[in-house]
């Protein structure tokens, strides 16, 4: 390694720019932070010596040089940004409408949107937040956190270690602040020292050179908020593992006790009531909003009782159910219980319990019941024998009845939303059945010469609540690293590093200052401080882009 | 007076308040020319005003808090209303900072401009819906806000920093991107304006369309030019409409969302051509002398500065506590839900403004670019996100 011996006597590692005791321009070296074409000299890191500057030869270095390099990460995070952007421009996949006429991809796309939806869906941006180069592109931002955060702290914590009071003259005529003054009194530099000492300066001196110094540790807010990131996308990591996360969804009706998925079989759930409310729409505040709107739910709630299953561990015995927690779930204030979490989600109103039918003759205007029947629709029997002599025979039963595609009865769902039969009615003492096909606002006559016919009577409907069961393991690192990420910021934003170096120079002297943000701040200090003295006003020389 | 009616007028006062303190910004200019101690008093005026309009915002904000029982946060007038306070707060605290009263000459007009374009929603109180029924409502709204409230004064500082230092001599590529800003902002007025007037004449017809399986109905406040697609003019001697709004425009009242943009954009571009012909120059241009006195380090200090202090208070608000609540309501912290996907944008965004200036050394006019850029993403997110691209966070 080519050490360099400065002129101070200090000896700098390879690749420095600025010597980190004195800040003198290391000849030779200027090019890497741009201080050749520039009267200001580049402070970002104090001209210390980077990995990724120094050594450009081997592979190895070429990747570290790659991702060490923020313009590599701003690319990295403007790519991301805008293929978030492409993401949002039509629905995600999870996001199709309900009302679409379609919700598959392949046809949803194409027939809403035409052509450019066609090939959205044939490029992958329906699911684009999970696709694989999404994910990579996520992955490049945390090498490149990782990489840059390296690079640069080890070099930085030295330097900003070693720095002597004493700098170089070429350092501070250097320097965005610089001023120099001819003649000054040893009294005014007293007061300075005490002024900037009172406005919490730490001060350092070596033979009549002042350094005062405030707010270095917020030099490290950068490297604090990118370790609060890269905590964040290794918790995304482990997200994507079933032990450390879990995601299940449960449909229990009013009364019905069911074991919950995702928890091994060892709890129940047991759905006591579900609750919707909704606002009064006599409320004196907000009926005229209401009156626009229609009714609007002011809550959501499901009375609950969890069981834990005592005896899981024998196979096939019936479970034993030990109540743990009665809880009532609403939006916003889930049911905990070790480690799981339940949440209301969804609830599915006026769905069937039961019905009743009657039978009547055909010709009967009034439609005299002769005789009824009540369907259980969770458990519907095969057969009805009534007390007139009349059997019913389920032969077909469509929970959630709809045509499909080819015109044939078929069922949506196994849930009783929209229940219909096909009945085969006997008559007393017959062995031909009269056959009709009865549902919600249909009855169907298969013959057209049924003697008797049979209508809905009645029937009785309740509500199903909808539950996410949520186990997540990962959200103490996903907070551990947003706090952290938040204690960086702050500390490098709401903080800043200012220095000012006075030089005694014959009678005179030279006043330079840097500070990495806020100028107009550190002016205001250095003018307090040198307030009433002869010292001159440091001049504020900026290289503004056009 | 009932509670709302007391409301309704604090909002009132705040927009004059703010009206008459910017005036006084204004007198700070031309007082640059005479002494200065003038310049310290028309200023000192101006603040306190500014601060007696923000106070009178906030007796709105109590008061319809108080009379609606839950904070006034719940739809887009009420949240952009808010915003439009968070706003002027931004300013405040920067003034305090800077103590410089220019940058109210262009910040509470716009920020006016934000207020009144909430207003042109339905004001009425509405109830809550059970998601929206939590105190991280306020704490993630309100945290939000006041990042963006800050964030809009680095728009403002960069604004004002393009309208200085671009040359306005000849027609550029550059002036005439400062100018479509600039026109961008009459469309603002156009909307307000448009919509105004034809609430005044309380104009209505209604139409009915097919929306996938179901049959809705709509109701135009103003004259149709795009009807829905497919739709069917039920009102009576009323404008017909021109043609139909495009079938691939998605989501609740897509044509008539469509009409309203395009009554502002006519509405807007009138105006806008009126001020260029009196003026007889590009606003740009006609804007530039009066930032003459303004020394254009400063504006670069304050656009970055607000940024500084922005961003840790957006992301606070609107990832972390966002995240906190959407755990709490949902049972996942993060969807994928475009408005949240919006609000990584705006995050992505000012990472990359604030690395590209430190490392890449854009500062000045490139950082000024990128601040009004970075506004315009928080304000796509309010408009366009929440109206068209309709999610879990629609408030339409
Ligand atoms: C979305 C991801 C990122 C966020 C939110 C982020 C955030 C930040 C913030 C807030 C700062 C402080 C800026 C200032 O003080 O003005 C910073 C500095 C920095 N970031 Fe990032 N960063 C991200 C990604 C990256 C990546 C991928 C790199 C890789 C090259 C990187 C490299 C740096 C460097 C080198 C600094 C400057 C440190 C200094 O000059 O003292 N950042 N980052």
């Amino acid at each position: 390694m080519n050490k360099i011996k400065c002129e101070c006597g200090h000896i700098n590692p390879e690749g420095t720019v600025l010597c980190e005791a004195c800040g003198k321009p290391i000849e030779g070296n200027q090019h890497i932070d741009g201080n050749d074409k520039k009267l200001l000299l580049n402070m970002r890191y104090e001209g210390s010596a980077r990995r990724s500057q120094t050594y450009r030869k081997s592979f190895v270095d070429k990747v570290w040089s790659f991702f060490s390099s923020v313009k590599v990460g701003v690319w990295l995070i403007v790519l991301a940004l805008v293929a978030s952007m492409i993401g949002t421009l039509f629905p995600q996949q999870q996001f199709i409408p309900p009302n679409a006429e379609s919700r598959d991809p392949a046809v949803y796309y194409e027939a809403q949107f035409g052509m450019v939806g066609k090939i959205y869906y044939q490029l992958g941006f329906h699911e684009m937040y999970s696709s694989w180069w999404y994910l990579i592109l996520l992955g490049l931002i945390g090498v490149s956190l990782v990489i840059c955060s390296l690079d640069r702290f080890v070099p930085l914590y030295k330097a900003l270690k070693i720095q002597k009071p004493r700098r170089h003259e070429t350092f501070l005529n250097r320097q965005r602040f610089f001023s120099e003054t001819e003649e000054v009194s040893k009294a005014d530099i007293g007061q300075v020292k005490e002024k900037l000492r009172k406005q919490r300066y730490k001060v350092t001196e070596q033979n009549g050179h002042i350094l005062a110094e405030k707010g270095r540790f917020s030099r490290w807010g950068p490297y604090v908020n990118h370790i609060g990131l890269i905590i964040i996308l290794l918790a995304a990591i482990l997200r994507s593992t079933p032990i450390m996360f879990t995601d299940e969804y449960v449909w229990v009706r009013d009364g019905e006790t069911t074991v919950i998925p995702g928890t091994k079989g060892d709890y129940y759930v047991e759905n006591k009531q579900f609750i919707l409310d909704t606002h009064d729409p006599e409320d004196e505040r907000f009926k005229d909003a209401l009156e626009i709107s229609g009714a609007v739910a002011s809550n959501f709630q499901t009375d609950v009782v969890i069981y834990k299953a005592t005896n899981n561990d024998v196979p096939g015995a019936k479970p034993e159910l030990e109540p743990i927690l009665t809880e009532s779930i609403q939006m916003n204030k889930p049911a905990k219980f070790n480690g799981y979490t339940l949440y209301q989600s969804g609830y599915q109103p006026n769905e069937f319990s039961s019905m009743t039918f009657k039978i009547h003759e055909t010709d009967d205007e009034d439609a005299t019941a002769i005789d009824s029947f009540t369907i259980n629709l969770f458990e519907p029997e095969s057969e009805y024998i009534l007390d007139n002599g009349f059997r019913a025979v389920i032969d077909q039963y469509y929970p959630d009845y709809y045509l499909d595609d080819d015109g044939i009865p078929a069922s949506e769902t196994n849930y009783p939303r929209n229940p219909a039969f096909v009945l085969a009615v006997y008559p007393p003492e017959t062995s031909l059945p009269e056959v009709s096909f009865i549902g919600i606002g249909r009855n169907i006559d298969a013959t057209g010469e049924n003697e008797y016919k049979v209508a809905i009577q009645d029937f009785e409907t309740h509500f199903v609540s909808g539950m996410t069961l949520r186990v997540d393991r990962t959200l103490i690192f996903f907070g551990l690293g947003a706090a952290i990420f938040m204690i960086g910021v702050i500390q490098g934003m709401y903080w800043q590093h200012r220095r000012v170096w006075i030089h005694p120079k014959n009678n005179g002297l030279l006043l330079a200052a840097h500070t990495n943000k806020n100028w107009f701040g550190l002016a205001r200090d250095i003018e307090k401080a040198i307030e009433k003295t002869n010292i001159k006003m440091v001049e504020a020389r900026q290289e503004l882009d056009k | 007076m009932d509670l709302v009616n007391l409301s309704g007028n604090l909002l009132y006062a705040a927009f004059i308040l703010y009206l008459i303190a910017t005036l006084f910004f204004g007198a700070t200019i031309r007082d640059k020319r005479s002494t200065k101690s003038k310049k310290g008093i028309s200023g000192n005026i101006a603040i306190t005003i500014t601060i007696l309009g923000f106070l009178a915002q906030l007796g709105y904000f109590i008061t319809r808090w108080m009379a609606s029982g839950h904070a006034p946060l719940g739809n887009m007038f009420e949240f952009v209303t808010f915003l439009g306070m968070a706003m002027v707060l931004g300013f405040i605290i920067i003034y305090f900072m800077y103590r410089i009263g220019f940058l109210g000459l262009f910040a509470l007009p716009l920020a006016m401009i934000i207020i009144a374009y909430a207003s042109m929603f339905p004001t009425q109180l509405a109830p809550l819906v059970p998601t929206l029924n939590t105190s991280w409502l306020y704490i993630h709204v309100s945290t939000v806000a006041v990042g963006q409230g800050i964030l809009f004064i680095s728009f403002v500082a960069g604004l004002m920093y393009l309208i200085k230092k671009i040359d306005q001599k000849k027609r550029t590529k550059k002036n005439i991107g400062l100018e479509l800003i600039l026109y961008m902002i009459f469309l603002f007025v156009g909307f307000i304006v448009s919509t105004t007037t034809f609430s005044i004449m309380d104009y209505d017809a209604t139409f009915e369309y097919q929306d996938g399986t179901q049959i809705i109905e709509t109701e135009y406040r103003l004259p149709a030019i795009a009807a829905p697609n497919n739709g069917v003019l039920l009102t009576e001697n009323v404008m017909e409409p021109w043609f139909e709004a495009p079938g691939w425009m998605q989501g609740a009242d897509a044509g008539r969302k469509f009409n309203t943009v395009i009554w502002s954009v006519i509405t807007g571009t009138i105006l806008y051509g009126l001020t260029v012909l009196i003026l007889r120059k590009r606003v740009g241009a006609a804007l530039q002398p009066l930032l003459r006195g303004v020394k254009a380090e400063l504006l670069d200090e304050i656009m970055y500065r607000a940024v500084t202090i922005g961003f840790p208070i957006f992301t606070l608000g609107g990832l972390i506590f966002a995240s906190i609540w959407a755990q709490i309501a949902w049972g996942r912290f993060w969807g994928w839900d475009p408005k949240e996907v919006w609000a990584l944008i705006t995050w992505f965004f000012y990472a990359a403004f604030l690395h590209l200036r430190l490392s890449r050394g854009w500062h000045g006019e490139k950082s000024g670019w990128l601040a009004v850029i970075g506004f315009g993403i928080i304000l796509f997110n309010l408009i366009v996100v929440n109206l068209v691209i309709a999610g879990l966070h629609s408030y339409a």
